[in-house]
C-alpha cells in the first residue's frame, strides 16, 4: 500500500519480506497473462488518485477484489496462491478522458460459489469500490464463462414459454402500471386493472412501491386484481395478467404472498431489485417450480448505474439478472423519461435476448457472452412512452419486449379502456406496416395518424401527447461512437 | 364481443392481399406456414384443428393464399388461423399467428364464480359457443360478418 500511498515508489524487496509491496510486484499484474476460457473476466473503469501510476491501481483492484490485503501476509504461504489471486492482464487509456483507464481482469473460477451472484458480487464489487487510491472505480462489464453460467437455473420460463403461456405472437407485448402509484383502496385499484386489461392491454403492474400498506394490503389487493383479470378474460377471449408484486420485508412473507398468487391462479408476480440477490434467486426457484411468470422492477438501480465514473453498469446487472432468473427486467425506453442512450441500451436488450454476444465497443459491451441456452429475458420498456411513439419503439426495441404505457393509458382522456385501445391499435397498425415492408420509421406519423381515422381513442392520444419527447443527454453512453469514418 | 386473439385482432379484418403480404413477409423469414381451424375459441385451447401439416416446402405465398381460402370454404363459420413458425435454434416456436377467418356471430364468454372461504373466488371462463357439441356450433345465427374491431369506444 506505501507503493500506492507515495505515488508507486518503493524500495525493492523480497516478495514474502514482511511490510507493504506494490500489487504490481505481487502478481497481481501480468500482462503477458492469457485469459482461461474457464475465467470470469472483468473490464473495470479506474480513476486513480493523482499520482498514483494507473498499472499499480488496476493491480490494485485486481488483488482487492480477489486475495489481498494491504500488507504481506505469511500465510499466503501456506495456499497455491497464484492460482487464487487475480490479474490485471491489459489497461488501456480511455479516449478523451486522460484521468480515465480501463483495466482488464482475469479471476480463476475457484475464486467462486456454484450458483451464487451474492459470493460472486462480494468478491468483485466487495471492498474494492471504496479504495483509496482511486478516486472512482466502474465495472463496466463482466464476461461470465460458460462453466460459471451453467451452474445457474437462470429465468424460471423466458421468452418461448412466456409467449406459448400467452399464445401472443409477433408483436411486442403491453403493460401498463396502475397510477397512482400509492394512495387507491384495492377495490378502486382493480378498476384500472380491468379497464386497462378489457382495452387490449395484455399486462398491468403493480408499481415498484406498492407492497403492503395501511391504504392497501396485499391479500385485498390480490382478490380484486384477480377478479379483474379473469373478467378481462372473458371480455376479450385473450389471456391476462396483472403482476402482483410480492415484495416485502422478509423472505417468508414474500413466499406467503407468491403462494396466495398461485393459489388466485395469476399467471405472473413480481419483485424489486431491492430485496437483493439472493432473495432474487430464491424466486426464481420458487417460480419455476410453482409455473408463475416472474418479472423484476430494477427499483433503486440508478443509484449505481448512471454515473459512468462509478458503480456498475446496468449491462452487468441484466447478466446478474439473467443468471439467477428472472423473466422480465426492465432495460430502458430509449424515448421515455429515463435514462437511456440508444446505443448502450441496446447492448442491454441483447445481453438478455441472445444466445451469444460479440464485443462491440459502440454498444459498450467489452467482451464476448456466451449463454449456451440459458433462457432468454424480456426487457420491459416503461416510463413515459405513448402511442405516438410506437414506429420508434419498435424499431429500437424490438418484438421481444414488453412495451408499458402508465400514463400513457390511465391518463387518456376518455378512460383507461379507450387509452389501451389506443395503444394497441397503434402497436398493430406499425407491426403491419413493418411486416409488409414498408418505412414505418420515417412514416410511422403518417401510419397512426390514418388508423386515427378509424380509430377515436387512437386520435385522442396523438393529439394530447403529439409533442410529448423526452430529449435529455444521457450521461451513460459508450466511449466509442460510430462516426462515418470509423 | 370480438375475439381478440392473434397478431391483429384490433385492425380491421385483413383483405386477402393483406393476409398474403404477412404470408410474404414469414417466407422471406424462412417461416413454414400453417393453418388451423376451430369452434372452441377459450383464451387456452391450445390445439386448434390443423388444416393439412405445415406447409414446410410451399414458398409461394399464392399457392398458400389457396390454401387459406380452401379453408375458409370448409370452415366459413368458425375461427381460422394463419401460423409462422421459426425453427431456429433457441427459437423453435410460433413467430406470428393471427385470425384470418371468424363466425358471423360471436356470442363470447360467460364469466362463472364460484364463491368460496376467505373471499376467495373460483373463475371459469365459459365460451357460450362450447354448449352445444363441437360441429353444431355458431349455425343458430345470422347477421353479417364478426363484430367489428372495439375501435371507437
Amino acid at each position: 500500500m506505501t507503493a500506492v500511498v507515495n505515488g508507486g515508489v518503493a524500495k525493492p524487496k523480497g516478495r514474502w519480506e514482511s511490510g507493504v509491496t506494490p500489487y504490481a510486484e505481487m502478481g497481481y499484474w501480468q500482462a503477458d497473462y492469457e485469459p482461461k476460457d474457464t475465467d470470469v473476466l472483468c473490464a473495470f473503469r479506474i480513476t486513480p488518485q493523482p499520482g498514483v501510476d494507473h498499472i499499480e491501481a488496476a493491480a490494485a483492484v485486481a488483488g482487492e477484489s480477489s486475495t489481498a490485503t494491504w500488507t504481506v501476509v505469511w500465510t499466503d504461504r501456506l495456499t497455491a496462491h497464484s492460482h487464487y489471486q487475480a490479474r490485471a492482464y491489459r489497461v488501456d487509456p480511455v479516449p478523451g478522458n486522460p484521468e480515465q483507464f480501463i483495466a482488464y481482469i482475469a479471476y480463476d473460477i475457484d475464486l467462486f460459489e456454484e450458483g451464487s451472484i451474492a459470493n460472486l458480487t462480494s468478491s468483485i464489487i466487495g471492498n474494492v469500490f471504496g479504495f483509496k487510491a482511486l478516486k472512482a472505480l466502474r465495472l463496466e462489464d463482466m464476461r461470465i464463462p460458460i462453466a460459471y453460467v451453467k451452474t445457474f437455473q437462470g429465468p424460471p420460463h423466458g421468452i418461448v414459454m412466456e409467449r406459448e403461456y400467452l399464445n401472443k405472437y409477433g408483436r411486442p407485448l403491453l403493460g401498463a402500471t396502475t397510477k397512482p402509484k400509492l394512495g387507491l383502496s384495492a377495490r378502486n385499484y382493480g378498476r384500472v386493472v380491468y379497464e386497462a386489461l378489457r382495452g387490449g392491454l395484455d399486462f398491468t403492474k403493480d408499481d415498484e412501491n406498492i407492497n403492503s400498506q395501511p391504504f392497501m394490503r396485499w391479500r385485498d389487493r390480490y382478490l380484486f386484481c384477480m377478479e379483474a383479470v379473469n373478467k378481462a378474460e372473458a371480455a376479450t377471449g385473450e389471456v391476462k395478467g396483472h403482476y402482483l408484486n410480492v415484495t416485502a420485508a422478509t423472505m417468508e412473507e414474500m413466499y406467503e404472498r407468491a403462494e396466495f398468487a398461485k393459489e388466485l391462479g395469476s399467471i405472473i408476480i413480481m419483485e424489486d431489485l431491492t430485496v437483493g440477490y439472493t432473495a432474487m434467486a430464491s424466486m426464481a426457484k420458487w417460480a419455476r417450480k410453482n409455473g408463475l411468470i416472474l418479472h423484476l422492477h430494477r427499483a433503486g438501480h440508478g443509484t449505481y448505474t448512471r454515473q459512468k465514473s462509478h458503480g456498475v453498469s446496468f449491462r452487468v446487472i441484466a447478466k446478474w439478472c439473467r443468471l439467477l432468473g428472472v423473466d422480465h427486467i426492465h432495460a430502458g425506453t430509449v424515448v421515455g423519461k429515463l435514462e437511456g442512450d440508444p446505443n448502450t441500451t441496446k447492448g442491454f436488450y441483447d445481453i438478455l435476448r441472445e444466445d451469444f454476444i460479440p464485443a462491440n465497443p459502440m454498444h459498450g459491451v467489452f467482451f464476448d457472452q456466451h449463454w449456451a441456452s440459458l433462457a432468454p429475458v424480456m426487457p420491459v420498456a416503461s416510463g413515459g412512452i405513448h402511442a405516438g411513439q410506437m414506429h420508434q419503439l419498435l424499431d429500437l426495441l424490438g418484438e421481444d419486449v414488453v412495451l408499458q404505457f402508465g400514463g400513457g393509458t390511465i391518463g387518456h382522456p376518455d378512460g383507461i379502456a379507450a387509452g389501451a385501445t389506443a395503444n394497441r391499435v397503434a402497436l398493430e397498425v406499425i407491426v403491419q406496416a413493418r411486416n409488409e415492408g414498408r418505412d414505418y420509421q420515417n412514416e410511422g406519423p403518417e401510419m397512426l395518424e390514418k388508423a386515427a381515422r378509424t380509430c377515436k381513442p387512437l386520435a385522442r392520444a396523438l393529439e394530447i401527447w403529439k409533442d410529448i419527447t423526452f430529449n435529455y443527454e444521457s450521461t451513460d453512453t459508450p466511449d466509442v461512437v460510430a462516426t462515418p469514418s470509423y | 364481443m370480438r375475439l381478440t386473439q392473434g397478431t391483429f385482432s384490433y385492425l380491421p379484418d385483413l383483405t386477402d392481399e393483406q393476409i398474403r403480404m404477412q404470408i410474404q413477409y414469414a417466407l422471406d423469414n424462412g417461416w413454414p406456414i400453417s393453418i388451423e381451424y376451430t369452434d372452441d375459441p377459450h383464451p387456452r385451447n391450445a390445439y386448434w384443428e390443423m388444416f393439412a401439416l405445415p406447409m414446410f416446402d410451399i414458398k409461394d405465398a399464392v399457392a398458400i393464399m389457396e390454401e387459406v381460402t380452401k379453408c375458409r370454404a370448409e370452415h366459413p363459420n368458425e375461427y381460422v388461423k394463419v401460423n409462422a413458425y421459426d425453427a431456429r435454434l433457441g427459437r423453435q416456436t410460433t413467430a406470428l399467428s393471427f385470425i384470418v377467418n371468424r363466425p358471423k356471430h360471436e356470442p363470447g364468454f360467460r364469466l362463472d364464480r364460484q364463491a368460496a372461504a376467505d373471499r376467495q373466488i373460483r373463475y371459469t371462463t365459459h365460451a357460450y359457443a362450447t354448449d352445444v357439441p363441437s360441429g353444431k356450433r355458431y349455425k343458430d345465427v345470422g347477421g353479417d360478418r364478426g363484430a367489428s374491431p372495439p375501435r371507437s369506444e
